[in-house]
């Protein structure tokens, strides 16, 4: 009991939550990277334009077929033979949106398609224009199916950011193991506010979506 | 790229039979444990359905990393003895089975649930209908998206490299701090992983082309 | 509005390959000679450990990193720049140490690195700056009391990524399994979790670690040699002058003395006395 009183000590807790802010920052930075991105290539890929889309198809499923781990080393340690020196937290960012935009435009281009097709042509038939019809009735639909497997989606981008611990990201999980590397007594206790914190953040978001899939229906 | 291969052939190769061998027995018994779950949840007792909810939220909401430290630091420490292999692999499995649990889930709630009360009206138990009417009917349904759940086991077997687990991803980490040529190692590494992921995610793609029409 | 994507397509992609000719013809960070982009935003950036207790460590209560070799660092960073030069620090482990500086994300290693014949090849290295020398880190009471001891088969020997400390088990130990965590947290825990029998790695990391954690100990004395140097791309021969020069000064002027002793100046069974340089 001792051990969880003194592993809970303030100066521990302010590191801990300076990690919690870097994982929630660098979350948020590739959620609406990607998210963009994403959407973009899932559109790109929908329409089947001639060499552009199997090009962009074939370089996602490459992406997507990758450990996340080996695309961090990519960014992190590819990018000064561009010129460029990103610091870790930059290079889980780009790293995390280069992933998660592969993932999210698969799922976008699978919510265009269950949209009944009938939809397309009543709306065609009623004098709307081909992107009339896509931007005000296909993709505000398909968002709407979209919704629990792009929050699934980012639930995982946020847990994942716990891996650039490898390139040393001052994130959650990183100073979680500084405290507790400097003492083992500490250990369990650490363990403890690790999955209490990243619950709290994940299930937030997932409790968002669901009430958000409510409004929407 | 080629020289990688040359010089640490048997290392690299190692390691991709440790990232398959992890994956398939972390897949085998997330099958199992998932399945378990998805049927709690689908049971009438309320206890049942209760457990099975707080086991699929607690371990999709936390990063697998967690979950495999604390078999590799905690465990150990206070109860039995285990490797990072070992570790590796169970975590892998606790956490891939609450993903396999929300998917089998949802493939029996698409069964037709007149299937369920006729099977119950014409006397078999709860258990039996399942085991014989629902879920080979569900399995159908949901090995598309059980494809893609092993693909993700594949990848995220990578977190075996933060316990010593001899893995892809580990062999890759020390042959790039020893040949010190970073990029062509990781660039091997990937294309092996490929090897495995790629080819599933195609044939995926086709069985769910081929259950949609 | 496949007229609209195709055009946001070709933009796109003719962006990237924008970014792809301008990075091609941009030199790499690691070609550009490191004194010239120094002195323009006087400032230094090093690699240092983060997990290495005496040398390099997270200090939780300020979010800063505190050891010998930030301390060293940062006089020799005030000697090439002048007083007002600014040192910056990047975290590195062992694995990443070696790539980071490769590829240029930082401008030389200050990281309980071991000069080794092996490692002249791919970088530069100053002269020795640290005389370190391999060692065990057990728990009390262990039967383990040197290296002969690990020579057996079956027994487990914690590492790190990229230490030269792997290849020396190897080296006096062959029939031991060498088990390499990710950085020295990850060992210590790995050893207080039973993972292995032994820690090894540089004394001067394993005294850091004993006085961190109670019930451990340092045996069997040194069984390598292991000089540290700063670590410096090949091709930066003005950039490894200048570091010398700066070392050579602070150990002339007895600073290098007063950072010794005040980061081992305490450490029980290590006679800092015997490091001193002059």
């Amino acid at each position: 009991m001792k051990d969880f009183i003194d592993a809970y000590s303030w100066i521990n807790m302010r590191y801990l939550f300076q990690g919690l802010w870097i994982t929630v920052i660098v979350s948020i930075a590739s959620i609406a990277g990607s998210y963009v991105i994403g959407t973009i290539l899932g559109i790109i890929r929908y329409l089947n334009i001639k060499v552009l889309s199997p090009v962009v198809g074939f370089i996602i499923d490459i992406i997507r077929n990758l450990p996340l781990l080996l695309i961090i080393f990519f960014t992190y340690f590819g990018l000064p033979n561009l010129g460029l020196r990103p610091s870790s937290v930059w290079a889980t960012i780009l790293a995390l949106i280069i992933f998660e935009s592969a993932m999210i435009a698969e799922i976008v281009r699978s919510g265009i398609i269950a949209v009944p097709t009938g939809q397309m042509e009543g709306a065609r038939a009623n004098g709307l224009s081909y992107s009339q019809t896509m931007l005000h009735i296909i993709l505000p639909q398909a968002m709407k199916k979209m919704i629990p497997a792009l929050v699934s989606q980012f639930i995982s981008l946020i847990k994942d950011t716990s891996l650039a611990t490898i390139i040393v990201l001052p994130d959650l999980m990183h100073n979680a193991q500084i405290v507790y590397g400097e003492n083992t007594s500490y250990i369990l206790p650490m363990f403890l506010m690790l999955a209490i914190m990243y619950f709290v953040v994940c299930y937030a978001l997932s409790l968002v979506s669901r009430s958000l899939e409510k409004r929407m229906s | 790229m080629i020289s990688i291969f040359q010089n640490y052939g048997g290392e690299l190769l190692q390691g991709f039979g440790q990232t398959l061998l992890c994956s398939v027995i972390a897949l085998f018994f997330s099958l199992i444990i998932g399945s378990m779950f998805a049927i709690f949840e689908t049971t009438p007792i309320k206890f049942l359905r209760v457990i099975a909810r707080i086991y699929i939220e607690v371990f999709r909401n936390i990063p697998l990393l967690v979950i495999t430290m604390f078999f590799f630091v905690v465990i150990p420490m206070f109860v039995v003895k285990i490797g990072g292999f070992t570790a590796g692999t169970i975590g892998l499995t606790i956490y891939t089975s609450a993903f396999i649990a929300e998917t089998v889930r949802a493939g029996i709630q698409s069964v037709d649930p007149g299937q369920m009360e006729g099977a119950r009206a014409n006397g078999l138990s709860f258990w039996q209908a399942m085991r014989y009417i629902v879920l080979p009917q569900a399995f159908r349904y949901v090995i598309p998206p059980l494809g893609n759940q092993f693909i993700n086991l594949v990848k995220n077997s990578s977190v075996l490299a933060f316990v010593a687990g001899f893995d892809l991803m580990y062999q890759g980490n020390v042959i790039a701090s020893d040949s010190l040529s970073t990029m062509s190692t990781y660039m091997c590494v990937g294309v092996l992983y490929l090897v495995i992921t790629m080819p599933l995610s195609y044939w995926m793609r086709h069985l769910e082309k081929k259950l949609a029409s | 509005m496949k007229k609209v994507f195709r055009l946001v397509g070709i933009v796109l992609s003719s962006l990237v390959v924008l970014v792809m000719l301008t990075a091609c013809g941009s030199k790499p960070l690691s070609a550009q000679n490191v004194v010239t982009r120094a002195k323009q935003s006087n400032t230094i950036t090093w690699g240092v450990k983060a997990d290495t207790k005496l040398f390099g460590l997270m200090d939780v209560k300020d979010d800063t990193i505190k050891g010998f070799d930030v301390d060293i660092a940062k006089a020799i960073t005030k000697q090439i720049l002048g007083p007002k030069g600014k040192a910056k620090f990047v975290q590195v482990t062992s694995q990443t140490r070696m790539p980071l500086l490769k590829n240029g994300n930082i401008d030389a290693i200050i990281a309980t690195m071991t000069i080794t014949p092996e490692r002249e090849k791919q970088v530069d290295f100053s002269k020795s700056y640290f005389d370190a020398g391999q060692s065990l880190l057990v728990k009390d009471g262990s039967p383990i009391k040197n290296i002969k001891d690990l020579n057996k088969t079956g027994t487990v020997v914690l590492g790190v990524v990229g230490s030269n400390s792997v290849q020396n088990v190897a080296l006096h130990a062959p029939k031991a399994k060498v088990l390499q965590l990710t950085d020295y947290a990850q060992a210590m825990t790995a050893l207080k979790s039973g993972q292995g029998a032994a820690l090894t790695t540089d004394n001067g990391i394993l005294y850091g670690m004993a006085v961190e954690n109670p019930g451990y100990q340092v045996v069997g004395g040194t069984f390598t040699k292991e000089p540290y140097g700063i670590a410096i791309n090949k091709g930066q021969s003005e950039f490894k002058g200048d570091v010398n020069k700066g070392l050579r000064a602070i150990e002339k002027s007895g600073e290098y003395n007063r950072i010794l002793k005040k980061w081992f100046g305490n450490v029980k069974g290590f006679n800092y006395k015997e490091m001193e340089r002059h």
